[in-house]
Order: C-alpha cells, then structure tokens, then sequence
C-alpha cells in the first residue's frame, strides 16, 4: 500500500496555493466511492457539506487569511461524535434517525481551523468492541487484507487514513478503541491523557474511561490534530533525539502471549532504538494479571448504566452481541465495582512507579495481528487466545490509568499484516511523548 | 452474597427472561469476578487484612 501524504507534507502546500483543499477533497471522495463498498469504513458521507467547505477554504487560503496546517485538509470523524445536522449513529441501528443538534466541542474545533469534514466512520456498535463485526452496518474490513478485522472499535476511522478516504481521523479509545485499530491498520493513534480532548458531544461507553484522540499519518500530524482539538494552536513538534532517553519495557503479563511475529517485531524495534542511543530497561506491574478484570467490573457496568432504559425498550435494535454484552454488565454487583474502583488505583499507581526514572515505556499495542473475521479464538504459541482478551490487554492499562499512551507502526508479519508499537508516557506530558514518539519514528522508518 | 449464589440467581434470571446465550457470559463474567476478589487490596471487616494494605 503506497505511502500517503501526511498533514505536514500538504499544509505548507495548500498555503502556497500549490494545492486545493477542493482537489484534496474530490480525492478523498473518490476513495470512499471506489474503496467504501468493499471495505465499509463510513456510515455517513459528507460530500455536499464536504465539497461547499473545502472551496470556502481555498477562497479564505487565496485572500491570505490561512487558518493554519489543518486548513482544507479532508478529515472523519468515527460516528459516535456530533456534528450538527447529521446523525450520530454510534453503529446501532437504535439511532438511526437521530441527528446532532449540534457540534461536539472536538468538532467545532476542527471546523475553526478549518479542517473539511468529508463523513462519519463505522465502529463496533456504541464502541462495545474490538472487531467491529457487531455494527447495525455490517462489519468493516481490514485494508491489507479484507477477510480480516481493522480492529475497533474505531476501525472505520484507521482504514479510511491508511487507504487515503480522508488524511486524518478523529476517534475514541475505552480500552484501545484507537491504538488497536491503527495497530491493524498500520497508523499512527494517539490517546491522550484522559479529558485532555473534551469528549462531550461523544456517545459515551464508560465515562470514566473514555478518550477523544486523533488517528493519523504520522506522529507529527498526530500532534497538529491535538494541538488543535485540544483548543490550541496547531505548532510543529520539535523533534529530539533518542541519545540518553530512558524506555523501560513492560514485561511479564504484556510480553507473556504475543503471536511470534509481533513479538519479533516489537523486540526489534526495541533493538534498534538501543541502538539509536536509548537507554532500555525493563519493568513490570506487579498486579498486571488484574487489567482485565478490573476494566471489565468497570466498564459493563459503566455501559450498562447508559443503557439501561434503550435495554429494556428496544433490546431488538442492537445488534445480538452487544446486546447480550449490555445486558451482562446489568448483572455486576456493587461490591464488585468497588473492588475494580480499588483495583483501578493500584494499577495506576504501579504505573506511575514503573514511570520513575524514565521517559516511557514500551509495550506492543496489539498481541496479535489482525484476526479474521467471525473468529473467536487465535493461535499464540500453541495455545488458543481468546480474540477479545488478546486485543485487549496491552492498551488497557493506560485507559484505567489515564496516562498518554501512542501506538505506531513497527514492521509487519511475513503476509504483511501491520504490527505497532506502543509508548506510553507520563501524565501532563502528552508533548512530551509525541516529541519522543516521533524520535521513535524517525529510528524505526526504512532506510531512504 | 457468594459468588456460587450470585451466578446461580443470574442465570436462573437469564432464563426467566428468555436469554439463554447470557447464561453463558455470565459463567464467565463470575470466572472474572472471582480473580476480582482474590486481588490482595480487598480487605474485610474482620481486620486481618489492614496490615497488608498499608504496606502496599
């Protein structure tokens, strides 16, 4: 799949004039058209809305008055978050026919610095999965090869930046909601700090949890759309070196189960920042075999919560999947959500500790490689893993946690299915991981 | 409650409501709930278990 141009490759270029939005946009049309019946990555198409924008663009481009690099750049948006006057479905047929009645704060702000907002991606339905085989609009379908899933829940988001239907992409990460898709999909996912991205005006799956964070190109474009729908300015990243940085690896429960193909790319990648002047040292979360456990207390109750009175109304309109999901969280007592609550705060505070002293850590984003389709379980040496857990457990502890968390790509399995590295990095130093992550980057591209 | 009492009511209910295929979640969900309540920051009302939560 041929490399696409990233924001930072076109901003300069839209501002000289040298390029329309207008064409930009026409473009991402066009791939929607020619890629969306076979890979299902958008619910709603913008055009009209899309095309109208973009040439209001070039005119305010053309009279001088840039907005900056976001500017007539054709982004999505996954369809769990507003924009006014078309509906947010979150994937469920149970919406539908509702219609935002106006801008989450996230969109408004792309719309101010000028972004063109071509449509709405598919996810698993109300993001309550890693697949998006459970979508009211049938499952979308992994790029580098269509019989498998793009991960989730913010797939639709991941396929349409790797396969050019728009440059950049808004999504949301619960439990990995976004780096497990870009990890399947072979792009950059960035999830912030948890409420760095306001996620009102987001259809929520557990508040306490949830993050709005952008998907991208490249790490540089992952930090212009943050700066942006974080309601700053967008400003280049400074790059830095990886000379004296200190990674610590998380070991044990996170290297324990990977396929052998992620694990020998991601131990490569680790190499050869070594060998790019890092420091390496290796850590562990003494209570790591408690993620799954706690977040799940967490979540099916926070879900179950939200759910409720559509559960009892409507149970038909969800897809049989979640429903069945929903309907267990209804079933978690009390007492249990207080143990996940307590268990919460000791895995953050393991987190911090394994924080001290170095600039990040690093842990694949996702065990295994895109898992096919309908598939329950998956080989990992020589044993069958359970698809939901294994696509879980390395993104997980950054959502109970809140710590920044990125995940980029880092080689690919013999069939060219894509692998992802994963940094996660200290709390009010989301700056500072992608400064990192994109040292990481520049170490682990392809020799020019 | 017990976890054995809890899974039983939740699946007995299950039924009732005509959910058979929760039953079946719900089988593991209590699999999860019992790894839960093993983690060594849960403590009781009997006390014996304070002292290990300060030390953590």
């Amino acid at each position: 799949m041929a490399d696409q141009p990233t924001i930072a490759d076109l901003a300069p270029r839209i501002a000289r004039g040298e390029i329309r939005s207008e064409k930009l946009t026409e473009d991402a049309l066009a791939a929607i058209a020619k890629l969306n019946p076979q890979l299902n990555a958008f619910i709603t198409v913008t055009a009209d809305q899309a095309l109208a924008s973009a040439r209001h663009a070039d005119k305010e481009i053309a009279a001088g008055r840039s907005r900056g690099p976001l500017h007539g750049i054709p982004i999505s948006l996954k369809d769990l978050i507003d924009m006014e006057g078309v509906p947010t479905t979150a994937a469920s047929r149970l919406r539908a026919h509702h219609i935002a009645r106006r801008d989450a704060p996230v969109t408004a702000r792309l719309r101010e610095a000028g972004a063109v907002l071509v449509g709405k991606t598919n996810l698993h339905e109300f993001a309550f999965g890693t697949t998006t085989e459970d979508s009211g609009w049938g499952p979308a379908r992994n790029p580098f090869d269509a019989t498998r899933s793009a991960g989730g829940s913010s797939s639709g988001s991941a396929i349409a930046v790797k396969t050019g239907m728009s440059i950049a992409s808004v999504g949301t990460d619960t439990g990995g909601s976004i780096r497990i898709p870009a990890a399947a999909c072979g792009v950059v996912g960035l999830k912030p700090e948890w409420e760095e991205i306001s996620s009102a005006g987001v259809v929520p799956l557990s508040r306490q949890l949830d993050h709005v964070g952008p998907i991208t190109r490249s790490v540089e474009d992952a930090a212009l759309m943050f700066d942006v729908m974080r309601g700053k300015p967008a400003a280049a990243t400074e790059t830095t070196t990886l000379w004296g940085k200190r990674f610590a690896v998380l070991g044990g429960y996170f290297l324990d189960r990977l396929d052998e193909h992620v694990e020998s790319n991601v131990l490569a990648a680790i190499e050869r920042l070594r060998n790019a002047g890092a420091t390496i040292n290796e850590a562990t979360l003494p209570h790591a075999a408690y993620v799954a456990p706690v977040y799940l207390h967490l979540v099916l109750a926070d879900a179950a919560a939200y759910h409720a009175t559509m559960l009892h109304e409507r149970s038909a309109a969800y897809t049989p999947n979640v429903r069945l999901r929903l309907e267990m969280g209804r079933y978690v007592l009390a007492e249990d959500y207080v143990r996940a609550l307590r268990g919460r705060a000791v895995l953050t505070r393991e987190i911090e500790l394994a924080l001290d002293g170095v600039d990040a850590l690093l842990l694949p984003a996702l065990a295994i490689p895109a898992p096919p389709l309908g598939a329950a379980a998956v080989p990992v040496k020589g044993g069958q893993e359970p698809v939901r857990s294994a696509m879980l457990r390395c993104t997980q502890p950054f959502n109970l946690s809140g710590h920044p968390a990125i995940s980029l790509p880092c080689g690919s399995t013999p069939t060219g299915l894509p692998v992802g590295l994963q940094i996660a990095g200290r709390r009010r130093g989301t700056s500072d991981l992608l400064r990192l992550a994109r040292a990481v980057e520049a170490a682990l591209a392809p020799p020019a | 409650m017990t976890l054995e009492q809890w899974l039983e009511d939740a699946r007995m209910d299950a039924f009732r409501r005509k959910l058979p295929e929760l039953a079946e979640l719900l089988e593991g969900l209590a699999k999860s709930t019992a790894v839960l309540r093993e983690a060594d920051w849960n403590d009781d009302a009997s006390g014996c278990k304070e002292g290990e939560e300060e030390s953590k």
